[in-house]
């Protein structure tokens, strides 16, 4: 950074077209406010629960009956949610993977932004929005900065417009070793190639999580795709709000059948019994080999650290919050 | 809602059974992976837990500069299945009468907890701020050499609130949900 701003000046002073002197200096100010704007992302996804999960979560709380272990675990969690605001200190210790999706217009420098990316994640950790959560598998080191191989995840995603559209999502560790995939037809359940057999894997998953992914939970489904690129499907569709309606109308009804019959499992919040056992089921699918046929089941639990922003495209000061 | 007040005893717990919820006055110690193995492998434990409640956490800690005090900022319960093989015999050789964590533990920890008069209390998983309210001082600090989040951390709490999912009559509400789901899952395939 410090060698940039040298750089610059002496360009400035040499170079007097205006054109010239213009470009220099409004990079470095956007260099410095991209990761502001990239720390102040991390910061309120890490210690705000979004819109359209706390309003469900909060239904969710008057639906279970007073008195009963769900509705203490349900009063608990929305005072977690309003105290982790108020303090803005993270709602959960494990701040989870840091998975960024960015969204981009042509031209754009990527391997600047992850730089920028990188130094935004080292700062929230220095800063406490993210605990230090980064190991080596093999050394079993914790550099304590978030960074490492693979870590953070950062992917992008090229758009055709103006502005640049950056997605965040924590995700546990806790729901993540819930989290599942499996390969139809699966004889164990009765679960063939279609529809039906992707509701049953799906309804298994769920009931073999019990309270361990810290429920309720919010799941993200690819019916199809290899191993890896279904995985990452399921996880993706945790960017959908919990409002949204599938434009696939077969999903968009497997989708509200699935949170309905889940909900009459009785696993409840935390696996302590109960009405409420999943709050949301997001669907998509991808093509597959004749050979194959995965189902990959991303599970999240209550504390769904997800948010975004829009860049201004000057200034990339936060322009807009999409959840 | 019922409350249970330092000093815990066998006796204490033995009162409590699954479903209660609790509000836990007194003092806890965490412990996890690391304390764990380390008591397991026969080590003596740094600090008498006869009579003890034990707390499956690794807190996130700040020291202050000037005074060097502690204090926990987020402080919600991790996995406890981890500790399933380990956690009875800590129970019988160190007469802990109570586990925190989340999630449950297993036959062995259930059958230990009938034996010898202990409960496993579940927390409200991802509560971490809720949770560190309620430590009201850090009391001691043992095992440090295992890094802070894995030492032993002696704490006061007040109205620290949790459920009993095990209790000391052999009833665990982790099986009885998981059979009764599995039931109606029966039913929904
Ligand atoms: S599963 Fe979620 S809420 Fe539970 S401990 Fe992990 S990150 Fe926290």
């Amino acid at each position: 950074m410090a060698k940039k701003v040298k750089s610059t000046k002496v360009k400035a002073k040499s170079a007097p077209k205006k054109t010239v002197k213009k470009i220099p200096v409004k990079k470095l100010d956007t260099r410095k406010q991209t990761i502001e704007s990239l720390l102040e992302l991390i910061r309120i996804t890490s210690t705000v629960i979004p819109d359209d999960v706390a309003k469900v979560l909060m239904k969710a709380r008057t639906q279970e009956e007073q008195n009963t272990t769900a509705s203490y675990a349900m009063n608990i969690i929305k005072d977690n949610m309003d105290l982790a605001k108020f303090k803005s200190q993270p709602l959960c210790q494990d701040t989870g993977t840091v998975i960024f999706f960015v969204y981009h217009p042509p031209g754009f420098f990527q391997n600047e932004f992850k730089e920028l990316i990188k130094k935004a994640v080292v700062q929230a950790t220095q800063k406490g929005y993210l605990r230090q959560n980064s190991v080596n598998s093999l050394t079993g080191e914790n550099a304590g900065t978030n960074l490492g191989e693979g870590h953070p995840s950062i992917h992008f995603y090229e758009t055709n417009k103006k502005e640049v559209e950056v997605k965040l999502v924590l995700k546990g560790g806790g729901c993540e070793n819930v989290s599942a995939q499996y390969s139809l037809p699966d004889t164990t359940l009765g679960a063939g190639r279609d529809l039906e057999g992707v509701r049953k894997v799906v309804i298994d998953a769920v009931y073999k999580a019990q309270g361990k992914g810290c429920g309720p939970g919010a799941l993200g489904v690819c019916v199809g795709g290899d191993r890896a690129d279904s995985a990452y499907a399921a996880k993706k569709q945790l960017l959908r709000k919990l409002d949204d309606k599938n434009s696939i109308p077969e999903l968009a009804k497997l989708e509200n059948e699935i949170v309905e019959t889940c909900n009459k499992l009785g696993i409840g919040p935390m696996g302590f019994g109960g009405k409420t056992t999943l709050i949301s089921c997001k669907m998509t699918h991808s093509n597959r080999v004749p050979a194959s046929f995965f189902v990959s089941i991303s599970y999240m639990c209550w504390a769904f650290r997800r948010q975004g922003i829009v860049m201004d495209s000057k200034k990339n000061t936060i322009k807009k919050w999409l959840y | 809602m019922k409350k249970l007040n330092y000093p815990f005893s066998p006796e204490a717990v033995r009162e409590l059974k699954v479903g209660d919820m609790v509000l836990i006055t007194g003092k806890l110690f965490t412990g996890r992976d690391a304390v764990h193995k380390y008591l397991h492998e026969g080590n003596k434990s740094p600090v008498n837990l006869k009579n003890q409640i034990i707390y499956h956490c690794g807190p996130v800690t700040m020291k202050d500069k000037k005074t060097g005090k502690w204090t926990v900022t987020a402080a919600g319960p991790t996995t406890s299945i981890r500790e399933e093989p380990y956690q009875w015999e800590v129970i019988r050789d160190h007469g802990i009468v109570g586990v925190i964590g989340k999630g449950g533990m297993g036959q062995k920890t259930l059958d230990a907890c009938k034996e010898y008069g202990c409960v496993y209390f579940h927390a409200v998983g991802g509560a971490a701020q809720v949770l560190a309210e309620k430590i009201k001082s850090v009391d001691g600090l043992y095992l440090e050499e295992f890094g802070l989040p894995e030492a032993i951390w002696e704490l006061t709490v007040e109205d620290f609130p949790v459920v009993v999912t095990m209790d000391a009559h052999g009833n665990s509400l982790h099986k009885e949900v998981e059979a009764s789901s599995k039931e109606i899952l029966k039913s929904v395939l």
